[in-house]
């Protein structure tokens, strides 16, 4: 797998952050009141994430390390900045939709998560593609709890109307419990569907490290398998 | 020696009360307020109660299956699905009943980790729920007995009541709350079999009495309060949902506390609140802080903090 697509995966699937690292909870409990508006602030994050990913790679020589997060955050609010201006410009009734969440992406964790962990160490071109992968599973999850929000709060997606007219819209979804219940409620579905694929011996994890299923003369410590090798058990057993 | 000491692991104190019991004593007790629901409402009345029942049983049945853990024949869903109906207006779609029951058994009871682990009350949490999904038909008391606005919101426009009506029961409301009589019946004999006692229902509703008293506008006016203590879900919520096992405070300081708590609460949300009225969302806040109230109000143990003696 080529860096670029294994990146790309990676903030996708593996480790998407609404559903698997649990980041940036705050836009996504509070804009995803309909699928147009987690569209909305999943593509704004992505573009900022991206970018500032980029620039943050490129500069990560001359950044010293003890002033890096002041230098992230001028990075990361100039892309806000820019961004916010242009949606004001271009696409204001986003702008109206998303208000103050839009200069909060400057606190946004996964931005500085993304800059802490990966792009200060990695050259640009998978930095640039890691924001992209980052930003494009943000997207995803947003739109997938903005719909399901908008379709069982308001009964429609991207403002169709979906159901039949004699459906009742369930208020709450469009409220904040609402948010709660269908961010827990897909977050267990993704690992329920995880944990099938890893019963099936299809865990991708695990070709990626490089597994040979031998552990004992395996030196991955981050493996969480190591310790649940009945294999090694047997072998200690015998002895 | 064999007869000085036993020597036995705990629990050293035991009890011949079991779940069952407990739950089929609740439902006995609610059976009075529930027939005179159905008396007053008419025959919709029961629906909406069998409804309700039908499909807590059924999501506990299922979930049951699922788990391969059979948790039905304890009767607490039974008293989830009476207590939910009798917290509901007759005039309510049966389909938003039946997603209630579903909705207190499945998430708020069975995805704790079910009976004992549920941390909010599961037949207040979804009259909540429902409450706030679908405002119009949850507050909408019109129907064929009655139709215009509860006691305690025409109470609290400033509109005189009859009381004597109230109390008996011959008022719009949810199907549970109308009669302070049958509810006061049912209370009395959770009270004589030992399933209940006085503390959370008498520090709730003296709480509540004072509060009113100094807050309400009409001071200890006897007419205004007395129409307070009987309108609404009060009565219900004091005597068959504060005192639920799982979600009150178990140590007896607590117990006390909490009633005060719910009692404030309660005022708060009647007097200066939008609405006329409070009792749910109050024991839901109360069941919230319960953990708390609990930590605050726990007992040294023997031998443990105090003074100690200097030489």
């Amino acid at each position: 797998m080529s860096k670029v697509t294994e990146r790309l995966y990676n903030g996708l699937v593996k480790e998407n952050p609404t559903f698997v690292l649990m980041l940036g909870m705050c836009p996504t409990l509070a804009v995803t009141t309909s699928a147009i508006n987690g569209l909305g602030m999943g593509l704004t994050t992505a573009a900022v994430l991206a970018l500032s990913n980029m620039i943050i790679s490129v500069f990560r020589k001359i950044i010293p390390n003890r002033v890096r997060i002041p230098a992230f955050i001028v990075i990361i609010a100039s892309f806000v900045t820019v961004i916010q201006l242009l949606l004001e410009a271009y696409i204001p009734a986003l702008n109206d939709a998303l208000g103050v969440y839009i200069p909060l992406i400057v606190v946004n964790c996964i931005i500085l998560g993304r800059a802490e962990s990966y792009a200060y160490f990695n050259p640009p071109i998978p930095s640039l593609f890691d924001g992209v992968g980052m930003g494009l599973g943000f997207t995803v999850a947003l739109t997938c709890i903005g719909a399901v929000r908008e379709l069982l709060g308001a009964g429609t997606i991207f403002g169709f109307g979906v159901m039949p007219d004699s459906y009742t819209p369930i208020g709450i979804f469009v409220l904040a419990p609402g948010a709660f219940f269908v961010l827990a409620c897909l977050t267990a579905l993704q690992n329920y569907i995880k944990l099938k694929g890893e019963k099936a011996g299809k865990d991708r994890s695990r070709f990626q490290s490089g597994c040979n299923e031998d552990c004992m003369n395996c030196s991955d410590s981050g493996c969480a398998r190591r310790f649940y090798d009945t294999g090694a058990e047997k072998k200690e057993g015998e002895n | 020696m064999s007869e000085l000491l036993k020597v036995s692991s705990n629990p050293h104190i035991r009890s011949k009360a079991t779940t069952n019991g407990i739950m089929t004593a609740v439902i006995i007790a609610l059976l009075p307020a529930t027939g005179f629901g159905i008396y007053n409402f008419g025959i919709r009345a029961l629906l909406v109660v069998l409804t309700t029942v039908a499909s807590t049983v059924l999501t506990e049945a299922l979930f049951g299956l699922y788990k391969k853990k059979t948790t039905v024949t304890d009767m607490s869903a039974v008293v989830t699905g009476l207590l939910l109906a009798l917290n509901l207006p007759v005039s309510i779609p049966l389909w938003m009943a039946a997603l209630g029951g579903v909705f207190a058994i499945l998430v708020v009871k069975m995805l704790f980790g079910g009976l004992g682990q549920n941390f909010m009350n599961p037949a207040l949490a979804a009259r909540c729920f429902l409450l706030i999904s679908f405002p119009s038909q949850m507050t909408n008391f019109d129907c064929d007995a009655y139709t215009g606005a509860t006691p305690l919101a025409a109470l609290k426009a400033g509109e005189s009541v009859n009381i004597t009506d109230m109390i008996v029961g011959h008022t719009a409301g949810t199907i549970g709350e109308t009669s302070m009589i049958a509810l006061l019946i049912g209370a009395c004999i959770l009270i004589l079999l030992g399933v209940i006692d006085l503390r959370i229902p008498g520090s709730y509703i003296v709480t509540f009495l004072l509060f009113a008293g100094i807050f309400g506008g009409h001071g200890f006016d006897p007419a205004y309060l007395a129409a307070q203590l009987a309108g609404g879900g009060l009565m219900l919520g004091a005597f068959f949902m504060a005192t639920d096992y799982v979600t009150r405070p178990i140590t007896i300081k607590g117990q006390y506390l909490y009633g005060i708590f719910l009692g404030v609460m309660t005022g708060i949300f009647r007097i200066f609140g939008p609405g006329a009225e409070g009792v749910s969302y109050a024991i839901i806040l109360g069941n919230l802080l319960v953990p708390l109230i609990e930590k605050l109000t726990r007992p040294t143990a023997f031998g443990k903090g105090g003074k100690r003696h200097e030489k």
